[in-house]
């Protein structure tokens, strides 16, 4: 049977097993949208494309699935951008899909026309500019394919409009032909068995997780390994979940914003087993050569070309996280550990994470407060800044994928949207964006959607007035000249869920916190809390940037 | 040091973009690049010459791998390889310089392809170091305007 462009997509959506799209119309996929209605997919209508990009990000991340969204040409396309590259930098399999001129009017600066696989080309995995209909079916499922496997990642497909309205006979293809793409599975046995060896006699050995461990599912193989080895692990901001957040093996997340018993540990460790993590600069403090400096690195990693990327290993292993942890853990001794393990338990004691409680209302009081009610039962987005690192730091993540931010692109605006998308995947979970005043106005139209589609996403917005985590190196790098990091005309955001018809809650005293919290987890539909918190709090440790991780600010 | 990769990628619109855009994005330098159709007309051939020491080009290889359009990669700098590239130089030539300039453009095995009132083009070929040469060679007389390939490669056969 013959079928428009338009609609082998939206066929060949089904046969992927797409059940949502987050998009937004427009002329050049009113062809797409003319037929969405007789499709099984359910669409979901955001208020601006980035927030399409980010749902069907945080749909991807939360639930493991390839997340999809469709804009139209031009603007449409180009407002996707941050959205694919906030993807791309956390390796989050998505599928864009943009409507582009007709072929006649490629290339002749046409209304609404941008070459947005020009413009995407470092910031997607693969792209494909569809210049004929009979090739659509096989491009969808390369697509899908390509932003699975492997390392994952956005791929997007640009779409003529003539070749949505061409018709063809629709043959899906049952299997992906790409001779030139390569996905590693198992490791090199070899390095597996030396990396199995340099674990079990190692005196201080340390375990440091990155994103790679909870794409691959690695988590059970990873528990399984600190049970029998005792290993001490630390994470990256894309890792945290993968191991139950009050593990007593798990010293919390390092770099940057660490714990001071991860960075100390991390720095004095005698072999390093690095899975899934890529060495970036807010873990390593910038100073690759520093870093776990006296320690032999066992570096895996599915994508071989972030081996030896930042730091050399000296074992590297290329491949898939959950197969190569299942085979260490098959083959390693129990180390001698236990001054090792002293020693870590005396740099806990020493250097908790802390603050100090003087009758203010604290965000990481807050944030404590909301994990004792939710728990794992949550999902928590976040928004880039203070929000994010304070979140990282006191709620416990307990559960894989229960963790969704923007970590390598740090995008402000991301935690809203992504929400959205996470409680559309997970439609029975508590669903918290922990927001900062900046960040929440940075897709604060993505309000319009959680009210269209009931979604009873909770907002959880820490109101210091100011855009803190600038604010804060502005304190503490250039000698507090606060240029323009004041909100000084930040909304009623209690007046501003009202108007949106959603419940707000504000509260300025300690004494309300869990009360409220309590109250507004319970509402049945969403919520913004807006809790007024003071601008000089700020999150330590801090190692300031370009230093080694050993030297912390207020640890 | 100067590698030279020969890439086999797919035959398609924007895959020259993909390569180069990824060398400029993570700052490897390209010296010269060559594209043609392979025997297989679904193939083309790269030869890429990139400055680089050995880390740069782990590097590029592995960053080039990841394009999805890239079936093949080799480092043919340190393997017997038959390397050539094309040259064009138009040289200014006076009366009493030019059986000078045409005994010069004999010893390198050059053609004179053109000739006009004050200049004439020399074509060359060869591998880098002997156009570099003859390009140093006939600059003093006056070098127009030039134009060079930047080379193609291929493994030599083995011997048997």
């Amino acid at each position: 049977m013959e079928l428009s462009g338009a609609e082998i997509l939206m066929k060949s959506l089904e046969l992927e097993g797409v059940e949502v799209v987050f998009g937004y119309p427009g002329g050049a996929v009113i062809p797409i949208y003319d037929v969405l209605p007789k499709s099984r997919i359910k669409h979901y209508l955001v208020r601006h494309e980035q927030g399409a990009a980010h749902a069907a990000d945080g749909y991807a991340r939360s639930t493991g699935k390839v997340g999809v969204c469709m804009a139209t040409s031009g603007p449409g396309a180009t407002n996707l951008v941050t959205g694919i590259t906030n993807a791309y930098m956390d390796s989050v399999p998505l599928v864009a899909i943009t409507g582009q001129v007709a072929s006649n009017l490629l290339g002749l600066d046409s209304f609404q026309e941008a070459d947005i696989t020009g413009i995407t080309l470092p910031v997607t995995k693969h792209s494909y500019l569809v210049k004929k209909v009979d090739d659509l079916a096989r491009v969808i499922k390369e697509a899908f394919y390509i932003a699975k496997s492997g390392r994952p990642g956005p791929v997007l497909i640009d779409l003529p409009k003539d070749v949505m309205n061409a018709r063809t006979e629709f043959n899906p293809p049952d299997k992906v032909n790409l001779h030139s793409y390569k996905v590693f599975g198992k490791g090199n046995g070899g390095k597996i068995s030396e990396a199995a060896s340099a674990l079990g006699a190692a005196r201080k050995p340390m375990i440091f997780i990155g994103g790679g461990v909870i794409s691959s599912g690695a988590g059970p193989e990873l528990r399984a390994l600190m049970e029998k080895t005792s290993i001490p692990v630390t994470s990256t901001l894309m890792g945290l979940g993968a191991v139950p957040g009050n593990h007593p093996r798990f010293l919390g997340m390092l770099g940057m914003h660490g714990t001071a018993a991860a960075n100390y540990a991390v720095s004095e460790c005698d072999v390093l087993l690095a899975v899934g993590a890529r060495f970036d600069d807010r873990v390593t403090g910038g100073i690759a050569e520093n870093f776990a400096a006296n320690s032999t690195i066992i570096h895996v990693d599915i994508d071989p070309a972030e081996i030896g990327k930042i730091v050399q290993p000296k074992i590297p292993i290329v491949g898939d996280a959950k197969h190569v942890l299942a085979e260490i853990l098959e083959q390693v001794q129990t180390p001698e550990i236990d001054a090792w393990l002293e020693q870590i338990s005396a740099w806990r004691k020493e250097y908790p994470l802390r603050y100090e409680s003087n009758g203010q209302l604290k965000p990481q009081f807050i944030i404590q407060q909301l994990f004792e009610i939710v728990g794992d039962k949550a999902v928590i987005t976040t928004e880039v800044g203070q929000n994010q690192m304070w979140t990282a730091q006191f709620y416990q993540f307990s559960k894989a994928r229960s963790m969704i931010t923007s970590g390598g692109l740090g995008t402000m605006g991301f935690g809203l949207p992504a929400a959205v998308g996470a409680q559309v995947g997970n439609p029975n979970a508590t669903v918290v964006d922990i927001a900062g005043d900046g960040s929440i106005q940075m897709n604060i139209q993505e309000l319009g959607t959680i009210v269209q589609y009931h979604l009873p996403v909770k907002v959880l917005i820490l109101n210091n007035s100011f855009l803190g985590m600038v604010r804060q190196w502005q304190e503490l790098l250039y000698k507090e000249n606060y240029s323009e990091t004041p909100m000084v005309s930040n909304p009623d955001f209690v007046k501003l869920a009202e108007a949106y018809g959603i419940k707000g809650y504000r509260v300025t005293d300690p004494d309300q916190v869990r009360s409220t919290l309590a109250e507004a987890m319970a509402h049945p539909g969403p919520v913004i809390m807006d809790f007024i918190i003071p601008p000089e709090e700020k999150v330590f440790p801090f190692v300031p940037p370009g230093k080694p991780i050993t030297e912390m600010l207020g640890r | 040091m100067l590698h030279t990769l020969t890439v086999l990628v797919d035959n398609h619109p924007g895959v020259l973009t993909r390569v180069s855009g990824l060398f400029s994005r993570r700052g490897y330098n390209i010296e010269s690049l060559t594209v043609c159709q392979t025997d297989n007309p679904d193939v083309s051939r790269m030869t890429i010459v990139v400055d680089g020491d050995d880390w740069v080009i782990e590097q590029v290889t592995k960053q080039l791998h990841k394009l999805v359009v890239v079936h093949k990669i080799s480092d043919i700098t340190r393997e017997a390889a038959v390397e050539r590239e094309l040259a064009l130089i138009k040289v200014r030539v006076r009366a009493e310089n030019r059986v000078e300039i045409l005994q010069t453009t004999d010893i390198f095995r050059a053609r004179v392809v053109d000739m006009g009132r004050n200049s004439l083009t020399v074509e060359a070929t060869g591998d880098r170091d002997k156009i570099d040469a003859l390009v140093k060679t006939l600059r003093p007389y006056g070098i127009v305007e030039l134009a060079r390939t930047g080379i193609v490669a291929l493994v030599r056969a083995e011997a048997n």
